[in-house]
């Protein structure tokens, strides 16, 4: 298999993007990536998008020819690719894109991922995404993707892993980075308190907890390694590209304290990177609901079992703080989360610290990069880890 | 949204009474029913036999949903738990007539059969298994 490099990426900013539809997402992000990998779009052989509810969300299916056709893709008969899997469908797109070039299928592949969510009213909204779960035995009874959670959220807690403070601090990490990213949709620092103080969605687990609904696309551009250095100074080696499955309805788990599919994962990206956890300086979690945090970290290995609550309440995660630095884009919570959009928005943060380009929130000689995007409830996930050139 | 009759009746022997299935192969309890052993896969085809869940556990962990709009609104905010059956096999569901602050790890519940929701004024009612305290 060929080895791949990222040579551009590009997000439109998240949010309730009232004057921007699905189509016009799409084309900014694209257009961004292109620019930023010095391409005209004349290169590309195949597209891949992540979206995880068009269908629901704007009811427009065949996404693929959508895609193709309005980045100007569909004049050269260019196959386009949609994939869903529930909040990892962008992870999963920007893993089938890598694939694409390993395997020489296709040398200049775009990887985009975009949702657009606020077309929807939020009641439906909300039903829409406990269709990720079991939609017969766990959406059907009454259980939701927050009260999983906040379950999950609960156990940490009784078995002493996690405290409440220690679960809300990754909200306020994903606040501390929000701040520092012009893109992100909430660019402000919170208080812990005002974490524990907001209105309850699943107790124990309150609205700054949990990810907002936004809008919002990214992309990124993929070609050989060997050819990136002739297209550009500004490229980032992608190592590994893992995806692994766990049972669909949370309750058929063997452990309620972790995700099964993030430690595979992970496990299976370490060895095909030839690196070890301790080696990532940055990675981008999905924090869809603080929790989430708090297992990722865990169960990538990146802190211990009852470590990983503790690193975001003393600020470890900080990207200044010389360990490895979490949700530096802003993460689920701060930076926004358009579904299909995360899994790529993460590596295009990753690709902004691994170039140096990431500004205010730069990590200071970041070699290793590790994302890890979240389908249902950890039923399916995929850990994809990038190296500085 | 509605859905067509057939996708309610279809679901009634787990939805009512708990049937799940038991592996033929390894005698592992699986719940909902499957058609085959995930462990034992092939060797477990045709072998897979109903088992009732005794329907009778204990809380393993629970919270209280505030929001799930669009879903059987009058019953705002309401009482989610995971149960460790008696049988080993762990389910999740709504706790009712239960005061929200007597909730807590390892109380012991039992299953009954419950109105869920319902699509519209018109539409399919549906009817599924509910947990209660065990007193």
């Amino acid at each position: 298999m060929r080895e791949v490099a990222i040579i551009g990426a590009g997000s439109t900013k998240f949010g309730e993007l009232w004057g921007t539809s699905f189509r016009d997402l799409g084309i900014e992000a694209g257009a961004k990536a292109l620019a930023d990998a010095g391409l005209s779009g004349e290169e590309i052989d195949a597209v891949y998008v992540g979206n995880f509810a068009s269908g629901s969300f704007i009811k427009q299916q065949n996404l693929d020819a959508l895609v193709a056709d309005y980045t100007g893709m569909a004049t050269r008969n260019v196959p386009a690719v949609r994939t869903e899997a529930g909040g990892a469908s962008g992870g999963v797109a920007f893993r089938q894109g890598v694939m694409a070039v390993a395997s020489g299928m296709a040398d200049r592949v775009i990887v985009g991922g975009a949702e657009k969510m606020t077309d929807l009213d939020d009641d439906r909204v909300g039903q829409i995404l406990n269709a990720c779960l079991d939609a017969e035995w766990e959406a059907g009874m009454g259980v939701t993707l927050t009260s999983i959670y906040a379950m999950i959220a609960r156990r940490l807690m009784a078995d002493g892993i996690a405290t409440r403070e220690e679960i809300a601090s990754c909200a306020v990490n994903s606040h501390f980075h929000g701040a520092r990213n012009p893109e992100a949709e909430y660019r402000k620092e919170i208080k812990l308190d005002t974490v524990l103080r907001a209105g309850p969605t699943c107790d124990p687990l309150t609205m700054f907890d949990g990810a907002p609904f936004s809008d919002g696309a990214s992309a990124v551009i993929l070609c050989p390694l060997e050819d990136a250095r002739k297209i550009t100074d500004k490229y980032v080696k992608v190592s590994a590209v893992a995806q692994a499955s766990d049972t669909l309805a949370f309750f058929q788990r063997d452990s309620f304290t972790s995700f099964g599919a993030t430690a595979a994962a992970a496990k299976e990206a370490y060895k095909l990177a030839h690196i070890e956890a301790k080696d990532i300086d940055v990675a981008e979690v999905h924090d869809v609901q603080t929790v989430g945090g708090v297992l990722a970290l865990q169960d990538m290995g990146l802190y211990a079992k009852g470590e990983a609550g503790k690193a975001f309440l003393e600020g470890q995660t900080h990207f200044d703080a010389d360990k490895v630095a979490i949700n530096t884009s802003g993460g689920l919570k701060a930076k926004g989360n358009p579904v299909g959009a995360t899994g790529v928005s993460q590596i295009a943060e990753l690709y902004m610290q691994l170039t140096g380009t990431a500004g205010d929130r730069q990590v200071k000689d970041a070699k290793y990069g590790a994302a890890q995007s979240v389908g249902g409830t950890g039923s399916s996930v995929t850990v994809s880890i990038l190296e500085a050139i | 949204m509605a859905m067509v009759v057939a996708r309610e009746w279809r679901e009634i022997p787990g939805k009512y009474n708990l049937e799940g299935t038991k592996c033929g192969c390894c005698g592992k309890i699986f719940f909902p029913a499957r058609t085959f052993c995930p462990y034992c896969r092939r060797s477990s085809a045709g072998k897979m036999e109903a088992h009732r869940l005794s329907g009778k556990g204990e809380v393993f962990s629970f919270s209280i949903v505030h929001d799930n709009s669009g879903f059987n609104d009058r019953m705002m905010p309401y009482a989610v738990v995971m149960v460790k059956d008696d049988d080993g096999v762990m389910i999740e569901g709504q706790l009712v007539d239960v005061d929200f602050d007597k909730i807590e790890i390892g109380m012991r519940v039992r299953a009954m059969l419950r109105k869920l929701d319902e699509d519209g004024e018109a539409g399919v009612i549906h009817y599924g298994y509910k947990f209660v305290p065990e007193y």
